[in-house]
């Protein structure tokens, strides 16, 4: 996580000037792919009441722990809940969580590096060494305690993912604007008399943003990854609520007789982070060419 | 050389704040906890007189500040505290459990260096070819695997249907220690390998195209010896801080890693101590843990001097 900022920081401040592509978007093939990807992940999390063939929490123990058949796709858990359903029902959790958490790191840290690097001087320095603060503790184990702390719980993970990620936006956004804040249009909008506030706002953000976003690209998937490993460690979302990392603690009791069970929701997340991938580096051929080594 | 060490001085005074902060917040996270946190760990039921006689054990009926200054000065003299779960001094069970998951690490490391090293030169050597696709597809699949999936996957393959690992622990002696760690290591290299495999490929490729490689080429060095001899040392170097950052990652996840193969290391001790409210214990392991990263990140920049004689962290200007 904490290397892409970097380096994405890194190659920020080597870069001249805003250029776009010329390709149309939809001829970028990465783009589409990711777009096909993550929309048809989207479609499903959206239609899961309509395209779930069964209830995804009620149980039915006289049908638990069958193999895949015509009824059950992917067979059934151990409380005889269609596997299939869940998986459906588990996209509609996993996305939206995923999705929602990079919301508060993204514009917190985004500000915060935009004035670091704005303003400079103590603010910046004091950003900068609470960002290190926090960069030293692993992603998991700050994310496991903060959860803990604040007790298992959707609202905890948000807070939680907040707080150990905000620091990659914050250096991303800090070093592009050191470079943008010394470029003429900068000084000549002061000039012309414009405030701090309305430099930083409407001349400068646009142009620095497009980085921001594409590191947002890879940390959803960071956020997902996190999201289920918390459900596997059984301090994510509370079951019975459909969730994959859930899924895959409750199938690696039957890895001897039902591998699908722990297998397909893995598959799923690999699925999506793909998607997410793609759609990152489609983004960033787009919004920045020649930058990409 | 020596001399290239000036830096260090510098390098550690840099680090103090940071470790400073580090404390600060190991310190705040019992402060986070809703309500009494000497409640919260012993759960509702508890009687008034245990909740004060915690209270005072935690150090918690004194000022915020005076707390603080206590926590850091037991911390000097190495006293993390008493495990609520073991009753033993929590510096014992992080004696016991860091050799453990070092050793997991630096295995992990090793084979992620086995995987990554060739990897990345097949997919250096014909940029956009095929085997170039096939190592991106690699890296692509393996950045968006959860890592404690890798490690049931490879349990289902190699331990159950083969057999030919086991399923989990630690073994007793120093040899069955490597025979255990392996699929863990395995796992967790599979998961650092995608990092290291990006950044060596640019840096391998950005290094065969320059002059002295033309040379060693006109002097008809080719194939691995012209990799070992003339490219590896060169592209390894921006490589070596990306191993540095993502050391941090790698610890993190081989605190989740161990619950799936329990491992007796320092993420079983944080998970069990998670479960059982066992404050004192998780402190130290996120103290522990963050410290780890602050060293690695010094020592990078070390390794970092070393293998590049033009890398200069002291100001002045040699000649």
């Amino acid at each position: 996580m904490t290397t892409t900022a970097v380096a994405t920081a890194r190659r920020a401040a080597r870069r001249p000037a805003r250029t776009r592509s010329l390709r149309p978007w939809y001829r970028n093939g990465t783009l589409v792919t990711g777009l096909v990807i993550v929309g048809l992940l989207v479609l499903v999390a959206v239609l899961a009441p309509v395209l779930a063939p069964y209830d995804p929490i009620k149980q039915d123990l006289q049908s638990a722990l069958q193999s895949p058949s015509g009824s059950h796709w992917l067979g059934t858990d151990k409380y005889g809940r269609d596997i299939l359903t869940r998986l459906i029902w588990g996209a509609r959790v996993d996305l939206r969580v995923g999705f929602l958490a990079v919301l508060i790191p993204f514009v917190f840290g985004s500000v915060m590096g935009a004035l670091a690097g704005y303003f400079g001087g103590w603010f910046d320095a004091v950003v900068m060494r609470v960002v290190d603060v926090f960069f030293a503790f692993p992603f998991y184990v700050l994310v496991i305690v903060l959860v803990f702390v604040l007790g298992a719980g959707e609202k905890s993970i948000y807070l939680a993912i907040a707080a150990v990620s905000w620091g990659s936006y914050a250096k991303i956004l800090r070093g592009e604007l050191l470079v943008a804040k010394k470029q003429d249009w900068v000084t000549a909008a002061r000039l012309g008399g414009m405030s701090h506030g309305r430099v930083l706002l409407r001349h400068i953000t646009p142009n620095v943003l497009s980085q921001a976003l594409i590191y947002g690209m890879s940390d959803i998937v960071m956020d997902i990854l996190a999201i289920v490993t918390l459900g596997y460690l059984g301090l994510g979302i509370a079951p019975p609520t459909a969730e994959w990392g859930s899924m895959i603690l409750d199938g690696q009791e039957f890895i001897t007789t039902q591998w699908l069970q722990a297998t397909i929701p893995g598959l799923a997340v690999v699925v999506t982070s793909l998607g997410l991938s793609f759609l990152g580096d489609g983004l960033s051929d787009q919004l920045s060419p020649g930058r990409r080594s | 050389m020596l001399e290239r060490l000036r830096f260090v001085p510098a390098r550690l005074l840099q680090a103090v704040p940071v470790i400073f902060g580090v404390t600060l917040v190991v310190f705040f996270m019992v402060h986070l906890l809703p309500g009494n946190p000497a409640l919260a760990i012993l759960g509702q039921t508890a009687t008034p007189d245990r909740v004060a006689a915690l209270n005072h054990q935690l150090g918690l009926d004194a000022p915020l500040w005076k707390q603080y200054l206590l926590f850091l000065r037991h911390l000097v003299t190495g006293d993390l505290g008493t495990s609520i779960s073991y009753q033993r001094p929590v510096s014992e069970l992080i004696g016991t459990a860091v050799p453990v998951t070092l050793s997991l690490i630096v295995f992990a490391l090793v084979l992620a260096l086995v995987i990554s090293i060739p990897l990345a030169g097949i997919a250096a050597g014909k940029p956009g070819r095929g085997r170039d696709l096939g190592v991106r597809a690699f890296t692509l699949v393996g950045q968006g695997m959860p890592q404690f999936w890798v490690g049931i996957m490879l349990l289902l393959l190699l331990a159950v249907k083969l057999g030919a690992f086991p399923v989990g622990g630690y073994g007793e002696t120093a040899g069955s220690h490597l025979y255990y760690l392996f699929l863990p290591a395995l796992t967790l290299a599979i998961a650092l390998s995608p990092q290291i495999i990006r950044s060596l490929r640019a840096s391998t490729i950005a290094v065969l195209g320059s002059d002295y490689v033309g040379t060693a080429r006109s002097k008809g060095a080719a194939g691995i010896s012209l990799f070992r001899g003339h490219v590896l040392r060169n592209a390894a170097i921006p490589t070596v801080s990306i191993v540095g950052v993502n050391l941090g990652y790698l610890v993190g996840g081989s605190l989740v890693i161990e619950k799936v193969f329990a491992i007796p290391g320092l993420g079983s001790l944080m998970i069990n101590a998670i479960f059982s409210r066992d404050f004192p214990t998780i402190q130290a392991v996120a103290l522990v843990v963050a410290l780890f990263v602050v060293v690695v990140g010094i020592g990078t920049d070390v390794v970092y001097t070393f293998l590049d004689p033009r890398v200069d962290f002291s100001a002045k200007e040699r000649a």
